[in-house]
C-alpha cells in the first residue's frame, strides 16, 4: 500500500504552500512534491494601466520586499522613459535595495530559521519559534531585531515609510537625501556591522553541527544565476546576469539582464501555481537553477567589501552546492550590504539635488532587473503609444528557485522520513529545506490564498489516513 | 438685495438674500462638506454631500444650491446628516474603482479626505467593480474613468472659465461619463486647449497629468475664484 504525506501548511515561509510526500508499501519515500498553493494575477491586472503606477501597483505584489519590485519596475519604466537616470538617484536606489535585503535576510535567519538552527530540528515545536529562542538566547534575537529594524529605518528615511514607500519612481526618485538623513543613518551602521559579524562568528562554528542537514537539504548539482558587476563582485542593483554550474564552468557571462528571455523559460506543473522557470540551453527540467544569496556567492569572485570578503573565506570551504549554506551566505550578505551602504553614502555627490530624469515614453518595451533578497527580479512591460500597458511579465526571485524546492524536498524526505515511524522532526526538516531559501510565495505567484501546514497520510485510492496539521 | 438673518446650528448669522446657506456657514467658519461645489464655478448639486436641515422643511436641501432667508433655522450636523453624508461616499466609492495606495492623488485626494472626515471606515454596499478604462491620448493628460465621481466640475470649469466646452457628461445612470467633444479621445479634441483647467479642480485622481506616480498628483483647485473675481473688475 502505498500512502501519501501531506504538510499542509509550511510554517515559517513567506505565503503559503504544502508539501506532499508519497512513500511506498514499506514506508519509504517514493516521491515528494512542494506546492505552492495561490493565485493572484497581477500580470493580468497591470494590463490598461498607465506605466507611472507600475511600480506602487507592483510594490503591492509583497508587504515583506515591495522596495525590490519598486526597484524592478521603476527600472523598466526607465527603460520605457529610455533615460539614464541621475548617477546619485542609482545610488540612492541602490542603498534602499541594500536596506532591504539586510532587513529581509535578518527576518529570515532570525525570525524564521533560527529557531531550527540554535533550538534544533528536533526540539518541541511549540519552542520551536522567535519566542523560543528569546528564552534561550535572548542575545541573537536582540541582535536580530536590531539588524532588521536597522535595515526597516534606513528605508523609512529614505522613502517616507517603511512598507511601500512612493520614493522610487520612474526615472529616478522624488526626494534628494538630505545631510542630516544621511548622518542618521551613517551613525546606525556601525553597531548593525558589529552585531552581523558576531552572528556571522557564531553561525561559522555552529554550522558545523549540521552535517546530516548539509548533506541533504537539496544537496545536488544545479546552476546558480545572478547579477555581477564587471569588477565580478556582487551587484543588487545593476550589473549583467551570469550562469554558472556546480563544477564552476561558467555558461553565461555578461548576459544584458534585458535579454533575460533569450536564457529563461517558464513551464507550467500541473501540482503548483508556482511557475518553474529553468536554464533554456540545456531545457527542461535539466536546466534547473539556483538564485539568491547561496547563487550570488557562487557566481562572484568575492562579496567586494571588507567584512563580507573575510567571512567569504569561510564560505569557499563549505559544500557550495548545499541549499542549506542559503543560511551561511545570507549572513555574509547582511555584512555586505551595511558595509557597501556606508561606503555609498560617503560617495561625494550623494547629497546632490538632481535625482530625477524627467521624460515622456520614448519605448515601447521596458525590462528592470534587480537582486532582490532572495535573487533575481525581473521585471517586464510594454506599453501602447498613449503609455498604457499592454503587457506584463514577472518572474519572482523565489520563482526561479521553483524546481530546486521540489527536487529540495524530495532529497531531505527521501533522507529523514520514515513513514512506518512518523516523527514530527521528520516533517519540520522537510520544512526547513523549503525555509532555506526563505521563499516568498505571495510573491512569486503574484496570490491570493489562506494560512501555512498540514501532512497527510494518503492511501492509493485516495483515503486520508493521517493528518498532522499545525 | 436685502440683507437677512437666520440661524445655522443655533448661531445667530446674517448675509445677503441672494446667498446660499454654504457661502454663509463658510464665511462663518462653519464647515460643510463638499466635492462638486467650488467657489467660482456654477452651482451643480451634484454630490448631494452638503445636505442640511431647514426647520420646517422635511427635505433635506443641498446648501449649496439653497439660498437663505430671513428667519431661516439651519443644522449643519446631525446623526441623519451623518448616516447619509456616509452613505454617499461610501456609494461612490462601491460606483467606481478607487484604489488609493496607488492612486496619483493619495493623500491630496478630496474624495479621500471627506471619507476620513466623516469617519467611513468600511463600505456597507456592494462593490461594482465596474470595467471602465483610462484614455490617455492627450499629450499631457489623462483621464482615469475608474475614479470619477461625475461632480463635473471639468466640465463647468471648461465652459465656463475656459470658455472651450471640450467636456461634457455622456450616456446615463450607472453608464454616465465625462465625455471630449463627441465621445472621441481627449487627444483628438478639436476644442481642447490644453489649458489643464479640468485636471486642477478634479477632487479626486481622475485626472492627472502624465508623468505622476502614486501620490505625486497635487492640484490647485483656488485658481479659479481668483480668475473669476479678477474678470469681473475688468468688465
Amino acid at each position: 500500500m502505498t500512502n501519501t504525506i501531506t504538510i499542509d501548511p509550511v510554517t515559517r515561509i513567506e505565503g503559503h504552500s504544502k508539501i506532499t510526500i508519497q512513500l511506498d508499501d514499506a514506508g519509504k519515500v517514493t516521491d515528494a512534491h512542494f506546492h505552492v498553493t495561490q493565485m493572484r494575477g497581477f500580470e493580468k491586472f497591470v494590463e490598461g494601466r498607465p506605466f507611472h503606477e507600475m511600480p506602487s501597483l507592483t510594490a503591492r505584489t509583497c508587504g515583506i520586499c515591495p522596495v525590490s519590485h519598486l526597484l524592478a519596475s521603476a527600472k523598466a519604466c526607465d527603460g520605457l522613459l529610455a533615460v539614464r537616470i541621475p548617477p546619485t538617484a542609482t545610488k540612492l536606489r541602490k542603498i534602499m535595495n541594500l536596506a532591504q535585503i539586510a532587513q529581509s535576510h535578518a527576518l529570515s535567519f532570525f525570525y524564521l530559521s533560527a529557531p531550527d538552527l540554535l533550538l534544533g530540528m528536533d526540539a518541541d515545536p511549540a519552542q520551536r519559534n522567535i519566542f523560543g529562542l528569546m528564552n534561550v538566547n535572548p542575545e541573537l534575537v536582540r541582535g536580530g531585531v536590531k539588524l532588521r529594524q536597522t535595515g526597516q529605518q534606513i528605508i523609512e528615511l529614505l522613502g517616507g515609510k517603511r512598507v511601500h514607500p512612493s520614493w522610487i519612481v520612474p526615472g529616478g526618485v522624488s526626494e534628494p537625501l538630505t545631510e542630516e538623513k544621511r548622518d542618521r543613518i551613517l551613525a546606525m551602521l556601525p553597531e548593525a556591522i558589529g552585531l552581523a559579524w558576531t552572528t556571522y562568528e557564531w553561525y561559522a562554528e555552529e554550522v558545523e553541527r549540521f552535517k546530516d542537514e548539509i548533506e541533504s537539504f537539496a544537496n545536488f548539482p544545479t546552476l546558480f544565476m545572478g547579477l555581477v558587476s564587471p569588477r565580478n563582485t556582487l551587484a543588487m542593483y545593476g550589473g549583467d546576469l551570469r550562469v554558472v554550474a556546480s563544477n564552476g564552468a561558467v555558461l553565461e557571462d555578461r548576459r544584458p539582464a534585458e535579454e533575460y528571455a533569450e536564457i529563461i523559460g517558464e513551464k507550467v506543473e500541473p501540482f503548483s501555481y508556482l511557475k518553474s522557470p529553468y536554464y533554456k540551453p540545456i531545457g527542461y527540467p535539466s536546466g534547473i537553477y539556483r538564485v539568491g544569496p547561496l547563487a550570488r556567492l557562487n557566481i562572484v569572485g568575492h562579496p567586494g567589501t571588507r567584512l563580507a570578503d573575510a567571512a567569504f573565506e569561510g564560505f569557499k570551504k563549505l559544500d557550495r552546492q548545499s541549499s542549506f549554506h542559503y543560511h551561511y551566505a545570507r549572513l555574509i550578505e547582511i555584512l555586505y550590504c551595511l558595509e557597501r551602504t556606508e561606503q555609498l553614502l560617503h560617495e561625494p555627490d550623494i547629497l546632490s539635488k538632481h535625482v530625477r530624469a524627467e521624460a515622456k515614453p520614448n519605448a515601447e518595451e521596458g525590462v528592470g532587473v534587480s537582486e532582490a533578497p532572495r535573487g533575481t527580479l525581473i521585471h517586464h512591460y510594454r506599453i501602447n503609444e498613449d503609455g498604457l500597458i499592454t503587457y506584463a511579465n514577472l518572474i519572482i526571485a523565489t520563482g526561479h528557485n521553483s524546481l530546486a524546492m521540489d527536487r529540495g524536498v524530495l532529497q531531505v524526505a527521501k533522507r529523514f522520513v520514515n513513514g512506518a515511524h512518523l516523527q514530527e522532526s521528520m516533517l519540520n526538516r522537510v520544512e526547513a529545506v523549503i525555509r532555506a531559501y526563505d521563499p516568498c510565495l505571495s510573491c512569486s505567484t503574484h496570490a491570493v490564498g489562506q494560512m501555512p501546514l498540514e501532512i497527510n497520510l494518503v492511501a492509493p485510492d485516495g483515503e486520508v489516513i493521517d493528518t498532522v496539521r499545525r | 438685495m436685502s440683507v437677512v438673518t437666520l440661524k445655522i446650528d443655533d448661531r445667530d448669522v446674517s448675509g445677503r438674500d441672494d446667498e446660499t446657506i454654504l457661502e454663509i456657514a463658510r464665511e462663518n467658519g462653519i464647515v460643510i462638506p463638499t466635492l462638486c461645489y467650488l467657489e467660482g464655478l456654477s452651482i451643480a448639486g451634484a454630490c448631494r454631500l452638503c445636505l442640511v436641515e431647514v426647520k420646517g422643511s422635511s427635505k433635506l436641501l443641498p446648501a449649496c444650491a439653497t439660498r437663505v432667508s430671513e428667519g431661516m433655522e439651519v443644522s449643519t450636523q446631525s446623526e441623519r446628516l451623518t448616516h447619509y453624508r456616509r452613505m454617499i461616499i461610501e456609494m461612490l466609492f462601491a460606483e467606481g474603482n478607487h484604489i488609493c495606495s496607488v492612486c496619483v492623488s493619495n493623500g491630496h485626494c478630496q474624495l479621500q479626505d471627506a471619507a476620513v472626515a466623516l469617519g467611513v471606515d468600511h463600505i456597507g454596499v456592494p462593490y461594482l467593480y465596474p470595467n471602465r478604462t483610462v484614455d490617455a491620448s492627450h499629450e499631457l493628460f489623462g483621464i482615469d474613468h475608474n475614479r470619477c465621481i461625475l461632480c463635473a466640475r471639468c466640465v463647468r470649469v471648461c465652459d465656463e472659465v475656459e470658455g472651450a466646452h471640450t467636456w461634457d457628461v455622456g450616456a446615463r445612470g450607472i453608464e454616465a461619463r465625462v465625455i471630449t467633444d463627441f465621445r472621441t479621445p481627449w487627444g483628438d479634441s478639436d476644442t481642447c486647449t490644453s489649458c489643464g483647467k479640468c485636471v486642477q479642480v478634479c477632487p479626486t485622481g481622475a485626472l492627472f497629468a502624465k508623468g505622476k506616480s502614486a501620490g505625486e498628483m497635487m492640484k490647485q483647485s483656488e485658481f479659479v475664484q481668483y480668475l473669476v473675481a479678477m474678470r469681473g473688475r475688468q468688465s
